[in-house]
């Protein structure tokens, strides 16, 4: 702690330590979230990719407290934004940081947009929470917002509903909305999933854009290699609630370390390669989080557990600095997963 | 939008049409199938004594002897253009909308029908107020406190309350708050709003609670299930995201969405109410249109009947206009262009 009185030197803008979210249910205890660290700076975009169910969504959705009004849900660890702890800071406080300092979009803008109030109404409500503001203010930066983001007659349109407008300008609204106090942080879950393949490269790039314009921090969340390809300076995979490899996104792409990501970057479809060709699946399906296997999580699905040892099946691998600021969770040797990679795994994608 | 209205107030006044013939029908198309003569069902106004002379007159007088589609139109012509009744020696005149005269007191039923209006129309929306704010209220704090024991408690009440039985809670609050207490009227007793408005509270505040006690524990059962299924919607989870305290979340996100099914409920109780709340008047002795009806039954007298039976159905179809057109303003989705 000899860096508190300095915060904004001494700390990343978003700081993440050992963050575990838990869910009490009837059938167990669901680990979502199991001792994640991560952090990003202001500018730079951080995407998170796993495969469904491996804790991305529960791990955004406790960056912004989210998880508060869930009377099953526990938190604990770290979580610094701007050299504040937002873990065990008090409700009201976190409150008034959402949607001003931090904001998020979600997968399905039309289940996120409520359906009886107007797109404008929504935007309007957005920024007048964090603004003391008169409504006809507050309506001028909504049409602002929305013509920022690409919404065509955006004077008229701030008066649709959402099931007026397409999916792909549903998100932009969910975007102007999520923009429309200036946060210092955006997450974006799944921002494209729901859209059709030709809406989504334009939401891509209209995130990106705007980032440089806000010059904001942006978490991108995705199952989706290729998005991450697209716009993350880093990139954390997850998976069953553990950050299992983490680096830039060019060590990541250029020579990724752990067993899930070649997993991973195999399923990724190419255009320069035949469907059948193409797909190298991960075999078998991600764990419940309630019963986790032990040692590394990933052990029944990984073809390389045999060659440590049994420490894949019985120790958790920690998260070590293999190369410079590249990190990787895993038993096999760094030399040995390097040969490989380059020997195996590359020649075949 | 104009047209919708106009072709579905065409439809209300069909439905009424329909509603009437088939009460007219089962007073007269039914004994008359088991094998009832016009001078049969006659005898039931005469005195016990009378000779069958006298019955036939009776028959005559009343219309009977006439053919069925005859006494209909004679009927329906009443109501829409007034018409001439024969009181024994005199003829008297009933303008539209003509209800007729009872066949026992020989009274035209709309004045009866105006006069006891009112009381219904008290006890319905002190009720449905005291049901909707108690029932909403409580569906939502038993949605937010889910599992715990309050929403244990309320739940338990509210069973109760749509199980109990009103002559069962209305003797009961009568028995507690009126002859041990004090503090209410015995019931038998309604006082106009223009008159004394303190005393017309005083009187009806019994019927009002039994009332609302019955639909509140619904309200509170179909709230807590709405807000239940609403809370976990995604745009919940944006409200929050924005940063909106809880109560707005809770009121302007949350119970906006799950109003719907409770302001359709909310129409057709109403509906339904208007046309006599007959178990509550009967238990309180209130000269509403529901003891009206049960009075109208028990003497056979087909003019009140069918009066009652068309103000009731009217309410009805009225109520599930207004509903209609509520829904288009509650839920811009199905706002027609
Ligand atoms: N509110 C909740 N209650 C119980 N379990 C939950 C809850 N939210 C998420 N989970 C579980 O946590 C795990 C991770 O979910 P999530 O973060 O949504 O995955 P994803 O990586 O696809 O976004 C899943 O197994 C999910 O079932
Ligand atoms: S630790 Fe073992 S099971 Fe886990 S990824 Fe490495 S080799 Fe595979
Ligand atoms: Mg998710």
């Amino acid at each position: 702690m000899s860096d508190w009185w300095n915060p904004d030197t001494a700390r990343p803008f978003l700081d993440v330590r050992d963050l575990r979210v838990r869910f009490t249910t009837d059938d167990g205890v669901v680990k979502s979230v199991d001792g994640l660290t991560c952090s990003l700076e202001r500018g730079r975009t951080l995407g998170i990719v796993g495969e469904s169910g491996s804790g991305k969504s529960v791990s955004s959705l406790a960056v912004m407290g989210l998880h508060r009004t869930a009377t099953n849900a526990s938190v604990s660890g770290e979580i610094w934004l701007d050299g504040e702890e937002l873990v065990s800071a008090d409700d009201e406080h976190v409150r008034r940081l959402r949607g001003k300092k931090m904001a998020m979009i979600f997968q399905d803008p039309l289940s996120a947009m409520h359906p009886y109030y107007t797109v404008g109404d929504q935007i309007i409500e957005a920024y007048r929470i964090h603004h003391q503001v008169t409504r006809r203010v507050a309506r001028k930066h909504a049409v602002e917002m929305l013509g920022r983001v690409g919404i065509p007659r955006p004077n008229s349109r701030v008066d649709d509903y959402p099931h007026q407008f397409s999916g792909g300008m549903r998100q932009r609204a969910m975007i102007a909305m999520a923009l429309s106090c200036d946060p210092e942080l955006l997450i974006a879950d799944e921002p494209t999933t729901a859209l059709d393949v030709t809406v989504q490269a334009q939401i891509l790039d209209l995130i990106r854009d705007l980032q440089r314009e806000f010059g904001s921090a942006v978490v991108i969340i995705t199952h989706d290699l290729g998005v991450v390809a697209e716009l993350a300076d880093d990139v954390l995979v997850m998976y069953a609630g553990r950050c299992v490899e983490r680096g830039s996104a060019e060590a990541i792409f250029r020579s990724p370390a752990h067993p899930y990501t070649w997993g991973l970057l195999g399923s990724m479809p190419r255009l320069d390669r035949e469907r059948s060709e193409r797909l190298l699946p991960i075999r078998g399906t991600p764990p419940s989080l309630i019963n986790v296997p032990g040692g590394c999580a990933f052990h029944p699905r990984c073809g390389y557990a045999d060659l440590t040892g049994g420490a894949s099946a019985s120790e958790v691998p920690r998260l070590t600095e293999d190369q410079a600021r590249h990190w990787v969770a895993c038993h096999l040797g760094a030399g040995q997963r390097s040969r490989i990679w380059h020997d195996e795994i590359e020649p075949n994608l | 939008m104009a047209a919708f209205v106009v072709r579905r107030l065409l439809g209300a006044i069909l439905m009424l049409f329909i509603v009437s013939i088939a009460t007219f029908a089962i007073f007269f198309l039914v004994p008359r199938l088991g094998g009832a003569t016009a001078d049969d069902l006659a005898s039931r106004y005469v005195g016990k004594s009378a000779g069958a002379a006298q019955i036939h007159q009776m028959a005559e007088k009343l219309g009977f002897t006439d053919p069925l589609p005859v006494q209909y139109g004679h009927f329906v012509t009443g109501l829409v253009a007034g018409t001439d009744y024969s009181t024994g020696p005199t003829t008297v005149h009933c303008p539209a909308p003509c209800f007729g005269y009872s066949f026992i007191t020989q009274n035209p039923v709309l004045p009866d029908l105006l006069d006891r209006l009112p009381v219904t129309l008290s006890l319905a929306a002190g009720g449905a107020t005291i049901w909707l704010v108690f029932g909403v209220a409580t569906g939502v704090l038993s949605a937010l406190r889910k599992g715990t024991v309050f929403d244990r408690a309320a739940m338990g009440v509210a069973l109760a309350g749509v199980s109990l039985p009103i002559f069962f809670t209305g003797l009961l609050s009568l028995s507690i708050f009126s002859y041990t207490l004090g503090v209410a009227a015995p019931g038998n007793s309604y006082t106009p709003i223009t008159e004394n408005p303190l005393l017309w509270a005083y009187d009806l505040i019994l019927p009002w609670f039994t009332l609302a006690f019955l639909y509140a524990a619904g309200y509170a059962r179909l709230t807590r299930a709405g807000m239940l299924e609403t809370m976990n919607e995604d745009f919940i989870r944006t409200a929050r995201a924005k940063g909106l305290p809880e109560r707005t979340v809770v009121v302007k996100h949350g119970l906006r969405a799950a109003l719907t099914p409770i302001v359709t409920i909310f129409g057709l109780d109403l509906g339904l109410l208007l046309g006599g709340a007959v178990l509550t008047e009967s238990t309180y002795s209130l000269p509403g249109l529901g003891k009206y009806a049960v009075d109208a039954i028990v003497n056979n007298d087909l003019p009140k009947v069918l009066g009652v039976t068309l103000i009731a159905a009217f309410f009805i179809v009225f109520a599930n206009l207004i509903v209609d057109l509520l829904y288009a303003v509650i839920d811009p989705r199905v706002r027609v262009a």
